[in-house]
């Protein structure tokens, strides 16, 4: 009896054991539709003389069958190094207060003013959304959250997508708003007010620094202040042929708000280019942006060509051509390497000054932000990838990038002259992949 | 026959070249939106289906490179959303 009591729970126990190994087998079919797929990534951003970067990125998509997607991303980067002031280099030195009106640095003759007291970390997520809401037609939501030392950005998105043409044609409409707000170290400069900078005037001592601060801080307001943007996108797809796919998008971008960059500087020379003083630049307070872009890919027999080309023009006078082209080249069936070439050319805002004249009326919006002026830029890399018998990809990315600024017909007047008041900037990118 | 209504060929204006451009742009739309010859069978998308043949293919790469360009340059988006994002210097 206790035998046959034992044999029966052998018996249940063998079934069942059966049972839940098959569901393991089961469950192991299905697993690479079932899976989060994860994507990483780490790279080393390096500029000559000046910003350095490291970021991280995580990005993990999981299908939930019939089109249910959803992918969540998070970034962690950690920005260190000086960056261009603004300010123009003199054949002597020239003494700046930091941003946060604790303490100052001094550039040497001839030296490209840089304020090298960033240091921020960045921490990024967002979640996105998408699925077939009805037969073609695909609903894409999603959510970012953006947060700095000084600076915090939250936004959200949607857009709609549909077939048409046996899936050969795709419309997609999007919008998205974004609220950004910046809290700047030290308060946000009063625009176009002088800067302070404490050259014995205000005595010494106690009392001296204190007397400094009281000047330094009605120069400054307190408090946050915050931009909002809103964008629409329309894209459309097309499928030319078996090898061929091409996207047209055409996108409208409305800011509005705080749009100046509080840690920017303009010099204010004489007319002999000697500078007499330091403003805080101002720029508008909305910015308007369209952009059209169109890419293609392109399947050869053992490569996949990638071109696209953006066209974008502002209301601030700024107009950008950007052809960004990769070749995927198979190198065997697990192995690839991918060159990339990026070509970028943007014109001057019309307030961009590479600084201000003293004898001229001054301007009430003016920037010296090399990025609001003329340039070229290009890019070159080299990505290689290499997917490994588990299914897991692993890839390293090495690129240059050169920012050539372009004086757009400003004279440089007197000493300015002597001076290289548009350096090219040089970078180095390394990255390394893991997708798994 | 007035021969003075003879067109003469001449090299094309500015204003010419612009109208060629506009009929090149509304000929490809046509032919975009007709999708006369364009596109293929479900059969035939072997190599379209491809990951790497994906429009966002490389997701990642294309989000770092956004933001340092996004960083360094007076414009950004047009791939997607351009959005705020940072306070980048």
């Amino acid at each position: 009896m206790q035998l046959s009591k034992s044999k029966k729970i052998g018996a249940l126990l063998a079934t069942a054991t059966c049972t839940l190994l098959n569901a393991g087998a089961q469950a192991q079919e299905t697993k690479s539709e079932n899976d989060w797929q994860f994507d990483t990534a780490i790279l080393y951003y390096g500029e000559t003389d000046r910003v350095s970067l490291l970021e991280g990125v995580i990005s993990a998509t999981k299908d939930f069958g019939d089109q249910h997607i959803l992918n969540t991303k998070l970034v962690i980067d950690s920005l260190t190094g000086a960056s261009a002031t603004g300010a123009v280099s003199q054949p002597y030195a020239q003494t700046f207060s930091r941003p946060s009106g604790n303490g100052q640095y001094t550039t040497s003759p001839n030296e490209l003013p840089l304020d090298d007291t960033f240091r921020d970390t960045r921490l990024a997520l967002s979640a996105n959304w998408t699925q077939t809401v009805y037969q073609d037609t695909r609903i894409n939501v999603g959510g970012n959250v953006s947060r700095e030392y000084d600076y915090l950005s939250v936004g959200a998105n949607v857009s709609a997508e549909k077939d048409f043409y046996n899936k050969n044609t795709t419309a997609l409409f999007g919008l998205s708003y974004q609220f950004d707000s910046i809290d700047p170290v030290g308060g946000r400069p009063i625009p176009l007010s002088t800067m302070v900078v404490n050259n014995g005037q205000f005595g010494t001592g106690d009392a001296g620094e204190e007397a400094f601060e009281a000047t330094f801080d009605q120069t400054r307001i307190n408090g946050s202040d915050d931009k909002s943007t809103v964008d629409a996108l329309f894209g459309l797809t097309q499928i030319i042929n078996r090898r061929m796919i091409l996207q047209l998008n055409y996108s409208y971008s409305n800011s509005s708000g705080y749009l100046n960059d509080p840690y920017k500087l303009l010099s204010l020379v004489n007319e002999n280019g000697e500078t007499q003083s330091i403003l805080h630049e101002n720029r508008p307070d909305s910015r308007a942006k369209h952009s059209v872009y169109a890419q293609t890919k392109y399947a050869f027999d053992n490569a996949i060509a990638d071109v696209s080309y953006r066209f974008a023009t502002d209301d601030w006078d700024i107009q950008s051509h950007t052809i960004d082209s990769r070749l995927r080249y198979k190198l065997t069936e697990t192995d690839y390497i991918q060159p990339h070439v990026r070509f970028y050319q943007q014109s001057e805002a019309d307030f961009y000054r590479p600084f201000l004249n003293e004898d001229e009326a001054l301007p009430s919006i003016a920037s010296a932000d090399y990025r609001l002026g003329e340039m070229t830029a290009i890019t070159l890399g080299l990505k290689y990838g290499h997917k490994m018998n588990n299914g897991h990809e692993w890839g390293v990315r090495a690129e240059y990038y050169q920012q050539d600024p372009k004086n757009a017909g400003f004279e440089n007047i007197g000493v300015l002259a002597t001076q290289d008041l548009y350096p090219s900037v040089k970078a180095f990118i390394l990255q390394f992949n893991y997708n798994f | 026959m007035n021969i003075n209504k003879i067109p003469i060929i001449k090299k094309p204006t500015k204003k010419a070249s612009t109208k060629l451009f506009s009929a090149f742009c509304i000929v490809t739309a046509l032919q975009l939106g007709g999708c006369a010859n364009l596109g293929v069978q479900p059969w035939e998308r072997d190599l379209l289906a491809k990951d790497e043949m994906a429009l966002n293919a490389d997701a990642v790469d294309i989000g770092l490179d956004e933001h340092i360009y996004f960083s360094k340059e007076g414009t950004s988006g047009g791939r997607s959303f351009a959005g705020g994002g940072c306070g980048c210097n």
